[in-house]
Formats: C-alpha cells, structure tokens, sequence
C-alpha cells in the first residue's frame, strides 16, 4: 500500500482547512519561485521522465503534450492553459475533492504548468452543478492573488500570470476539449473539428492547452520530489498515484489516493470494506466511468488497475472511477441508464450521436423487458459500431462501448429476457 | 440531446420583466465579471451573466429563478449579442431554468452510480411528497427534476437542492431535510450519514489518519530520502 507520506492529496478528505494557510502549513506554494527558476525546458522534461499521464481519461503524456506550446509567439497571439474541471462523467468524482479540499494544489499547479507551456493565464473551467466547490476555487484563487502568489511577478518569480475561474451550466459534453473552447469563448459546446489542434489554435484562436484537474494539481509535489519518485509508483507506462473513485456496490464508498497498477481486489478490500455480499457476490465492474465496457467479476479480480492493465481486458482506466456491480444488480438496466444519459448529453451536432444515442437507448429500454427478437441484439452492436468512430469527438464512441461490453459479456442475459418474455407471451396466448 | 423551449413571450411576461435591470451589487458582479476575459472578447461572459440574471430573478420571485425571454434581451444588450446567439446559449445547458421553478429545485441525479445506490427510493420518497418530474407542486415550493450525474458518485444517491447538495440520502434522510427546508431552516449540506465527513470510507479513513486531528505536514517523512 501506498505510504501516508507518498500521497500527493493530504486533505483529500476535508479535515483540515482548505484556506492558504492551511495548505502553506502542508507544503504548497512553498518556494514556488524556485521551481520557476528551474526554466521551462526543465519542468517540462521533468514531467516527462516522470511519466505522469493525463488524468482526464485519455491518458496521453502530459509533458508531452506541454511541449506542442509554441515557445516563442511569432505573431503576438498569447498562448492559455484551460483546466478542466468540468467533471462529468458518471463514476468520477475526484477534481471535487481536489477543488474544495486541496484548491492550492490545484492553483499552484496551474502557476508553474502555464509558466512551462509559455501561457499567459489558466482558465479553470468548473462544471455548473459544482456550486460549492466553485465558491471555494474564487476564494481560494483570491487568496493567491492578495498573496501576490499571481497576477505580476507571480510568487516572485519575475514571470507575469492570471487564473480566472469559469463556471459551466450543466452540460457533460463541454469536458470535451474543443467543447470547453467553444463554451469559453461563449457559445454552445458544440466540438470543433480537428485539425486545427488547440496547441496552434484554441481559445480565442491562440495557442491551448487543456488539462484535467488531477494532471496539473500533481505538478508541483512531482516537481519538489522528483520524477524518479513519481515513476517509483506503478507499472511501466502507468506511473504514479492516482485518486480511485470506488462507487456502487461496496460496503464502504470513497475516494482514495493509491499507486497506479494496484489490484483490483486489494484496492476494494483495503479502502472500500469489499464487495457487499463478498466477493462470491461480484458481478461486474465499470472501472473507468461510465464510458468504458465493463468487465464480469472473474477477469477483473486480479487486473492491475491501470491503462495497459484494463486496456488488455477490453476496457479502460478512464478517470479511475470504479463502478462496482453485485448480482443484485440488473445489468442491462444499468447499462441503458448509461445510455439514457448519454442520449440526454449527445451536442446534436453530428448524425450518427444525435440520432443513434436516443436509438441506441431505445433498444436497451426493450432488451431490459425481453421485448425484442434475438436478432435486434446484433443490429443493436452494428449500429453502436456505425455510430463509433463517425462523430467529430468521442462522446459517440463512448455511447457505443457499454453496449458493446454488455453484448460482449452478457448476451445469454439479453437472450434469457427475451426467451422468458416469449414464453409468457405464449402461456398468456394459450390461456 | 435535450428538449429544452423558452417559455412562451406574452404580454404578461414583457409587462413583468420587460424593465428588467442589475441591482446594483450585481450590476458590480456584472463588471467584475467581464473583466476577466481578454479586450472584445466580453461574449465570453454570457454564461455567469445568464446564471447571475437568474439567481437575480430568484431573489425577486423567491424562487431558485429563471430566464423570461425579456431578461435574455437583457443580457444580450449588456453584452451587445445578438439575441438569438444569447437564447442558443440559454436553451443549450440545463442549468438554465427556461420556465418558472419553485422555492426550491429538488435535483435527482438518477445516473447509475445514484441508482446503484437506490437513487428510486428517493425519486419515490418525492413523489409521496407530491412532487412529479418536470412539474412545481401547487404550492410553490418544490420542483422536480431527474438530473444526470452530478459528480457525488462516493456518496450516493444525492440530491442537489437549490445551492447545495444533499447526500448518502435514504428516504427517511430526504425526508429530514426537505422538513427542514419547508420549516425555513438550513439543513446541513453534504452527506446525511452520521459519522461521515466527506467521502472517506465510512467508520474512519484507511488512509491520511494523522489529517483527521491535526493539519499533519509529511514533508518531514519525506525530505530526507529526496533529492
């Protein structure tokens, strides 16, 4: 297990104060300008050899990605970070944590991720319903600026930046970057095509890079203790600690930061209280939120939790958060509750989301009661492979996987309902 | 996607809100606001200026408020938007009431993670209390709606209720705090389960122990074995 002393969120939970004194007591902003000092090339190439990966979901290098900034503005257009903090994706509850408890990491972070990119300020882009949270990041962003840790010369560094707090209105699809752009500049979330990518034109038409909360607010602890410290965690490709978010069918819901590649099991048994019911009682788990496939009990049991890990199950690490089904459950509902949210949050902008989200849902619906031929459970998969892969962002994709996983892993379900239904239909009929 | 129409423009509806205007602390928040976008990029604001018009047609109607079609005019001369681009933003995110609500918005988030955890309890506990989906009981004071996740997945099932949420609900815990409401109190916000803080595994944290009575500084158990 992952030592106190190696946890990057000491107030994940809240005992203690969020406010800057508090969090200067912990360790943040503590010399910040000297991680400045160390110059953009080096913070970046730190971050590389650490290995950190995007914490949003996509897991793409974050150094990697800091370095497709210009680093030098050949026509005065200013470059921007953009924090996503539209946290919406259903099983992921980890930015709020970071936001409300720990919002000094995340500012700090911020500070020295845009002063390596070159920005000139960070928009954090908080989703809607975050109301509290969202009160908390003005203050706290408040509070850096009195302390003239931003704004000019921030935290002494020489180095000039603004943090601005944006709040969203209630809609999933602005956690897609070029949706957030859109959403930022005032407009619909509607995403833009790509290219242009948001490193050569994002908000406002500059240079953008957008980050997930977790991704930036890690950024100066990987800084004061080295990327070889950071890389000492996890599997090769899958470095570092990272805040799991276990829901659903557990004796004991929570959040907790651990070492990526964790087993599955002994993350559910040492901070979740275990399966409710045992473990004999499992029947599934959707380890990354709800837009990647699920994965019956016995493949899951011992994968090592993290990208290559659930990759080789078919499934993802997503954001980390691990939705986790006992035989309670009614699998194909809960599978076409995915789809119902996915038909309410689809932009409309393309065809294939706007149109096959509410199909897709709609047969769900009737799988859930049998109501259907046994040979719509093959349309409903070559319709969700029509819809992925066709749409301008991924939200069409993700409404396609759990309907993939669920026929993959449970069609002799789908099929009992509807057998079960006919033979009803039948006794009815006879009668 | 969602359904979402403005309601209807009458005269009744011009005649109440056609004047409408900033009082003058939000007038303040409004230049504040603005401010924080770049030279001519003043759209930007469109958003926290359509959330700061309807918390303020809240206040005047003592409601959680919303968006009459005069205050979306408003909002589009404030910011000099052709109506139709400030309405597109307005009828695109849900947070924007388009009709009338009651004293108070009961959000059900109804996403798996919630019914997992028995978010149909809750959705029933409020339909024994009158409420249905989509409808403002007669009375005012409540307004139901299925919302889609809202982030709470740890300590579900939830309700977010005007500002603040409400969570690790069971039927009898809503109850409690809907009671409370209705009596003018402020109930507390977050988790319903005694003994709980936050989202920390229930009985006490498996991790982090030394935080929950002290703000305990690990760099002292670190420094030695860096760099």
């Amino acid at each position: 297990m992952l030592d106190d002393r190696d946890r990057i969120f000491t107030n994940l939970y809240g005992f203690q104060d969020w406010r800057l004194a508090a969090a200067q007591a912990r360790g943040d902003w503590d010399d910040t300008r000297a991680l400045i000092g160390r110059g953009q090339d080096a913070i970046i190439d730190e971050i590389k050899a650490s290995g950190l990966r995007g914490r949003g979901g996509a897991g793409f290098p974050t150094g990697m990605k800091w370095s497709f900034m210009p680093k030098e503005s050949k026509d005065g257009r200013p470059s921007f970070l953009v924090i996503n903090a539209d946290e919406s994706e259903p099983g992921s509850c980890k930015d709020r944590e970071i936001i409300r408890h720990d919002p000094h990491k995340l500012i700090e972070g911020a500070l020295v991720a845009g002063f390596a990119m070159r920005a000139r300020a960070a928009y954090i882009y908080i989703r809607g319903e975050y109301i509290r949270e969202a009160e908390v990041l003005f203050a706290a962003v408040a509070e850096a600026y009195d302390a003239g840790l931003l704004g000019r010369n921030a935290a002494g560094s020489g180095y000039d930046f603004d943090v601005f707090v944006h709040r969203g209105a209630g809609a999933y699809i602005c956690g897609e970057e070029t949706a957030m752009i859109e959403s930022l500049e005032g407009k619909k979330g509607q995403p833009r095509l790509k290219p242009p990518f948001p490193a050569g034109a994002g908000l406002y038409g500059c240079p953008t890079t957008v980050n997930n909360v977790e991704s930036i607010a890690v950024v100066p602890t990987i800084l004061r203790r080295g990327a070889a410290w950071f890389a000492s965690f996890g599997r090769d490709g899958n470095k570092g600690t990272k805040l799991f978010q276990i829901s659903g069918h557990v004796d004991k819901p929570c959040v907790v930061e651990e070492a990526m590649s964790i087993p599955f099991r002994e993350l559910i048994e040492r901070h979740a209280g275990g399966v409710r019911g045992g473990w004999d009682n499992l029947l599934a788990v959707i380890p990354g939120g709800s837009s990647v496939p699920l994965v019956p009990a016995a493949e899951i049991m011992d994968c090592p939790m993290d990208f290559d890990g659930l990759k080789a199950l078919g499934s993802g690490l997503g954001t980390a958060a691990v939705i986790v089904m006992d035989k309670s459950t009614d699998i194909v509902r809960a599978i076409a509750r995915i789809s119902y949210f996915y038909k309410h949050e689809s932009c409309g902008q393309c065809t294939p989301c706007r149109e096959g989200t509410g199909w897709m849902w709609r047969v769900m619906e009737r799988l859930r009661a049998g109501d259907a031929a046994p040979a719509e459970i093959d349309m409903l998969f070559e319709v969700t492979k029509q819809v992925e892969g066709h749409t301008i962002c991924a939200l069409g994709d993700a409404a396609a996987w759990p309907i993939q996983g669920l026929i993959r892993h449970f069609r002799p379900e789908l099929e009992r309902r509807i057998a079960e239904r006919e033979a009803g239909e039948v006794r009815e009929a006879a009668e | 996607m969602a359904a979402r129409n403005p309601a209807p423009d009458t005269p009744e509806l011009r005649a109440r809100w056609g004047s409408f205007a900033w009082t003058e602390s939000n007038a303040a928040k409004a230049r504040e606001i603005v401010a924080r976008y770049p030279e001519g990029r003043q759209r930007s604001a469109v958003m926290p200026l359509l959330d700061l018009a309807q918390r303020q047609v809240g206040a005047e109607t003592q409601t959680q408020g919303w968006l009459p079609i005069p205050v979306i005019e408003f909002v589009a001369r404030e910011l000099a938007m052709p109506v139709i681009r400030v309405l597109e933003v307005a009828s695109f995110y849900t947070m924007y009431n388009l009709a009338p609500v009651g004293r108070f918005h009961v959000q059900v988030c109804g996403t798996t993670p919630c019914m997992l955890r028995g978010s149909d309890d809750i959705l029933a506990a409020c339909y024994r209390r009158g409420m249905r989906k989509g409808h403002t009981t007669p009375d005012g004071m409540w307004t139901l709606t299925e919302v889609e996740c809202m982030g709470n997945c740890a300590s579900a099932p939830m309700v977010q209720i005007n500002d603040g949420n409400y969570e690790d609900l069971t039927p009898e815990r809503l109850d409690a705090v809907l009671d409370a409401l209705a009596r003018g109190e402020s109930p507390k916000e977050g988790t319903q389960q005694p003994g709980r803080h936050t989202v920390e595994p229930l009985g006490g944290p498996t991790t982090l122990t030394a935080m929950v009575h002290a703000n305990h500084d690990y760099r002292g158990e670190w420094r030695g074995d860096s760099r």
